[in-house]
Formats: structure tokens, C-alpha cells, sequence
């Protein structure tokens, strides 16, 4: 045996997207992963249950800590990512707490991009706030006011790559090493490309995090977040991070990375922050979204397709006064997306009407194909006017600073026939008097 | 540093044809990683042989600790080192001597001269790694934690032993 041997090929995505996590049930040869409806799980004996208990043994407890058919998906999402594991959420921002549950102490503070989805950023500016975090909101612009804004109590660096609303692409390579420098983790949301389009932990992200609501599920069925650990960020580099490198007094003084590795941070996330805050993701859920993954990069391909020409109909649209899709060549974003998405830069982008915000309304008002709502990644062509919905609850500034200003229009490119989508963008721009 | 590699079928032969394993740094204490490991072998059928100098002649798990390697009155296959780089050496002479199989040194434990000397003395090397996770992967257990085993397959998985 020589322990030399020739690594073998790593699979492709396509076969990762369907067969990751998802071998056929060893007892029921099952080839699909079912949907185990189940609470619970039966113990052995005394002992087995304590072993459970304390992490000692890998199984089944509770399926608010883990159930299969969660599992097989949070499997599918890290091998999707290339990570070392990942823990499923109730939702992208469930992901969200459940990542700077693990990270943050009280008085410790964060810094961000702030081109986030308008829904993060009243999560990171209000609601941590009441758990004594701060974040602080650097400017994408300007890369040396991430590493100005940290300090002593800087647990993280927090961004999109491919910014919700539209059309803005983060240049997260060098956030990578600011954040290396520092010694804190980057976290990337990933929600917007997806794994197929972009692969953050190859430019150096530590954490990714995916409202798999979107792209991932696909289909507008199912809410779901995920976070995943690249398993490589030493957490014992520094004292920044003693939750996961100090005995843990809410596991009995378990000492997290020590005893989990590279996979510490998501042990960490389930047999705590799940826990105890409690947003598991449904089985029924799960599922949903792991068939949707299988064909993620069939859809991916037709979602960018379908963006670029219905971006370019807009751009030459002479009631359109501008289009940010980092696909068109007159995109600030065309180069950063070539480097960081080069499938294509996802289906989500912006546009403003010359007649401002009125005709904004009255465009949105006026689909009969496009569904008018707030979601995106859904296999339907959707349409949204950020400034009144996803990102109302933002300040004039925040909401400019995000790409959400009143003119501006927010569409989510489906899977529909594209002379349709085009067709229906027509006559609700002519309704809209543009 | 060449980055180790060690195919699934060779962890695979390795934890299905042994059957007693000498530990090396096992703890008393219920929540040091070795603790894990020990326990979670048991469960797995494995015999595991404590030793630790410190708690030499106490009961650990239901077996005896012993002070040393040599001082095990039986044969062991399986050396498992949890115990710093530095100390490698001592131990993998002490496992050649006792006509171990294997030596297999826990989760960032590397020592490649080591290493070199028990392959040159015919045995089987694993570095960097944990059996307890090892197993863990290729049974399809780890994945219950959402952890990426990277083991793709269209059949039942095998049970190990």
C-alpha cells in the first residue's frame, strides 16, 4: 500500500449538483433522499444517548440539531462550494445570525459592505445591535475603509459579491487578504451567483452564506439559508475567537475547534447556535431544495442567457435611461465579473426609467408576465421597486448607498421564453409612458 | 511540504482489517478529543488500548492503561499517536519494536522522518488524519453533520466492519 498513489479527479460540479451528500439509503435503497418526518431519533441504550449527547458519536438526536434529509442537503451545498461542511437555516437570514452567533461576543462589532439586500442590512444595523454587535459599514469604493474600520473588536468581514439590487460585483479578493492580514474571516454571500457562478472560497472568502430561497431552491417553493466553512481559517491564530477555541460552558466546557477541526465552526453553529436560537430548516424544505440544486447549472446557464439579451433590450430601450448589469460591456462591473463570475453575472440586475419613480411604479404595476414581488432566483421572471419594498426601510442615503434610489427598478430574469419576458417588459413600458 | 494524500481504499483496508489499536495520549478527561476517538472506536468493534503514563494502571473505558507501548502483554496492530510531533520518533521506534502494522498519527501530527523509518521497517503510514473521522467518512456517518465526505456513489454504502 503506498500512500502516494495518484489522487483521483475530483467530480464535476453537474455530478456534485446531484449526487453530493445523496448516496442511495443504506437500508431502503432508496435512490432519492426521502423526507424523514421525524422529531426524533431512538437511542440504543443509556449510553448511546450519551454519547449523542456529547458529541462523541456522529448520529441522530433531535431534528432541531439534525435530521437526514437537512443533512444531505447541507453536504450537497459544501461539496457545491468546496468547503469542509456546512449548517442549514430556516432562512438566509437565520444563516446570517447563526454565523455571527458564532463569532461575536457582546461589544465585539463586525465591518460590511453596505451594497447588501436591503432585508441585511436593517438585520445588521437594528436587530444585532439588540445582542450588543455592532457593524460598521465601510465603502466598497474604497477598499482601505474596510481594514480603517477594524479595530480590537473586529470579528469579521461581511459582503456580497454580487450585490443585491443589481448589477454591482465586490472585489473580494483583496477583502480576502484584509481580512487575512487582521486575522478575521471573510464572510461572502454567495445568494445572488449561486456556487455555480461564482466560487468565493477559491478568492479566499472563510464563510460562505446563501439564502437558498433563491437560485439554489430555484423554483420559489421553499425558504432556506445555509452557512458553510472552508475549514481552512485557524481560529487559534488570535484570541478574537474564544466561542469556538475556550472551553464552551454552554457544552460542558467542550473546547469546539480543538475537538472538531476544520469543521468546528459548523459543529459549533449546530450543537449551540441551532440549538439554542433554534431556526432549523423543515425536511419538507430540504428537499425542495436539493432537488432544485440538480439541475442548478442547467438553470444558471438559461438565467444568465435570458439576462444578457433582456438586458440588452433594455439598454436600447429609449425609455431607459440606464441599465446596471455587469454583462454589458458599459458596466463599471464588466471586468471584476469576468474575474470573479465567468459564467456570466447572474439574472439579477437594475435599471432606471427617464420617468423616474412614477413610471417606476406604474412599470411595476403594469406586468402581466413578470410577477411584481419580493423575491429573485425563481424560475419566473420577477419585477420589484426596491425603494418602496426591500429596501424601504432604509434611510435616503443607505438606500442610494445600496442602488436602491427611487427611479430604480430591480428585475429577477426567469426561465420563460425570452421573447416573452421581452414582450411583457414592452407593453408595461409603454403603460409606464416611457 | 508535500501535501499528504492517502486514497479512500487504503483508510478503507486499514480500518476494516484492524482489530486492536494501541492509543497513545489517551485521556481520562470526557471532553479531549482522544476521549472521543477511544469511545467511538469501541462502539465501532475496535479494541482500544490505552496508554498514558500519567494514569498508568487505571481503568479507562473498561480497559486497563498502560505506561508504555512495550509494556503491553499483548499484540497490537495499530499504533494511534495523540501526542505532539516531537514525541513521534520515541513512539514509532517502540512500534516497530513491538511488530505493529500501522501507525497512525492524529489530525495535524506530522513527522516525515518518522514516518520514513516505519515504512523502511514495512509499515503502513497514516499522518494528519483522525480514524474516528476516517470512519466516520467512509461509512457516511460524518455527513449526518452536514460535513463534506467528497464520497460520491449510486450504491448503498459498505459497511466497514
Amino acid at each position: 500500500m503506498k500512500n502516494k498513489s495518484k489522487q483521483a479527479k475530483p467530480p464535476g460540479f453537474e455530478t456534485l449538483a446531484i449526487h453530493a451528500g445523496a448516496s442511495p439509503d443504506p437500508t431502503t435503497g432508496a435512490r432519492n433522499v426521502p423526507i424523514y418526518n421525524s422529531t426524533a431519533y431512538v437511542f440504543d441504550d443509556v449510553d448511546h444517548a450519551a454519547s449523542l449527547f456529547n458529541l462523541q458519536t456522529f448520529g441522530y438526536l433531535y431534528s432541531r440539531i439534525g435530521n437526514p434529509t437537512v443533512s444531505a442537503l447541507e453536504e450537497k451545498v459544501a461539496a457545491l462550494e468546496n468547503g469542509r461542511a456546512a449548517v442549514a437555516t430556516a432562512s438566509g437570514h437565520a444563516a446570517q445570525l447563526l454565523a455571527m452567533y458564532i463569532l461575536m461576543e457582546p461589544g465585539a462589532n463586525f465591518v460590511s459592505s453596505p451594497n447588501l439586500y436591503g432585508g441585511s442590512i436593517t438585520q445588521f444595523t437594528h436587530t444585532f445591535k439588540k445582542f450588543g454587535w455592532e457593524c460598521r459599514f465601510a465603502d466598497t469604493a474604497n477598499l482601505d475603509s474596510f481594514k480603517n474600520s477594524i479595530d480590537k473588536d473586529t470579528k469579521a468581514i461581511f459582503t456580497e459579491v454580487l450585490a443585491n439590487p443589481g448589477g454591482i460585483v465586490i472585489d473580494i479578493e483583496p477583502l480576502s487578504k484584509i481580512a487575512k492580514s487582521e486575522g478575521i474571516p471573510l464572510i461572502v454571500d454567495n445568494t445572488t451567483a449561486s456556487p455555480y457562478l461564482c466560487q468565493p472560497f477559491e478568492w479566499g472568502a472563510d464563510i460562505i452564506i446563501h439564502s437558498m430561497t433563491k437560485y439554489l431552491g430555484g423554483h420559489g417553493n421553499a425558504m432556506g439559508g445555509i452557512v458553510v466553512e472552508s475549514g481552512k481559517f485557524d481560529w487559534a491564530q488570535n484570541d478574537k475567537f474564544p466561542s469556538l477555541t475556550q472551553p464552551d460552558p454552554a457544552y460542558h466546557n467542550l473546547t469546539f475547534y480543538e475537538t472538531f477541526g476544520d469543521f468546528g465552526f459548523s459543529t459549533k453553529g449546530r450543537a449551540v447556535a441551532l440549538r439554542d436560537l433554534g431556526p432549523t430548516l423543515s425536511p419538507t424544505n430540504a428537499s425542495l431544495i436539493s432537488t432544485g440544486i440538480e439541475t442548478l447549472p442547467l438553470r444558471m446557464e438559461r438565467h444568465v442567457e435570458n439576462a444578457m439579451i433582456v438586458s440588452e433590450f433594455l439598454n436600447n430601450h429609449s425609455g431607459v435611461e440606464w441599465v446596471s448589469y455587469a454583462g454589458l460591456k458599459n458596466s463599471p462591473y464588466y471586468e471584476l465579473a469576468k474575474k470573479y463570475l465567468p459564467k456570466g453575472p447572474g439574472a439579477l440586475f437594475t435599471f432606471g426609467l427617464l420617468g423616474g419613480y412614477e413610471a417606476g411604479i406604474k412599470l411595476v404595476e403594469s406586468t402581466e408576465l413578470i410577477s411584481h414581488l419580493a423575491n429573485l432566483g425563481d424560475t419566473r421572471s420577477l419585477i420589484i421597486h426596491p425603494a418602496s419594498t426591500t429596501h424601504r426601510q432604509l434611510t435616503d442615503e443607505q438606500r442610494l448607498d445600496a442602488g436602491a434610489g427611487a427611479e430604480v427598478i430591480r428585475i429577477s430574469v426567469g426561465l420563460e421564453s425570452v421573447n416573452d419576458i421581452i414582450a411583457d417588459l414592452e407593453q408595461a413600458l409603454d403603460k409606464a409612458g416611457v | 511540504m508535500e501535501k499528504l494524500y492517502y486514497p479512500d481504499w487504503q483508510i478503507r483496508r486499514i480500518l476494516s482489517e484492524t482489530n486492536v489499536i494501541a492509543m497513545i495520549g489517551a485521556s481520562s478527561n470526557w471532553n479531549r478529543p482522544s476521549y472521543f476517538a477511544m469511545k467511538y472506536l469501541q462502539e465501532k468493534g475496535y479494541r482500544v488500548i490505552p496508554v498514558n503514563p500519567g494514569i498508568e494502571g487505571q481503568q479507562l473505558l473498561g480497559e486497563t492503561v498502560y505506561g508504555s507501548l512495550k509494556s503491553i502483554p499483548f499484540s497490537i496492530e495499530m499504533v494511534d499517536i495523540f501526542q505532539k510531533p516531537e514525541r513521534v520518533p520515541a513512539i514509532v521506534d517502540d512500534a516497530i519494536e513491538i511488530g505493529a502494522k500501522i501507525v497512525w498519527m492524529q489530525l495535524t501530527i506530522r513527522h516525515d522522518e518518522a514516518a520514513k523509518k516505519a515504512e523502511n521497517a514495512g509499515l503502513v503510514v497514516i499522518m494528519d488524519r483522525c480514524p474516528k473521522i476516517e470512519f466516520g467518512r467512509l461509512s457516511g456517518e460524518l455527513g449526518w453533520g452536514g460535513v463534506n465526505t467528497r464520497v460520491i456513489s449510486s450504491r448503498r454504502s459498505k459497511k466497514i466492519r
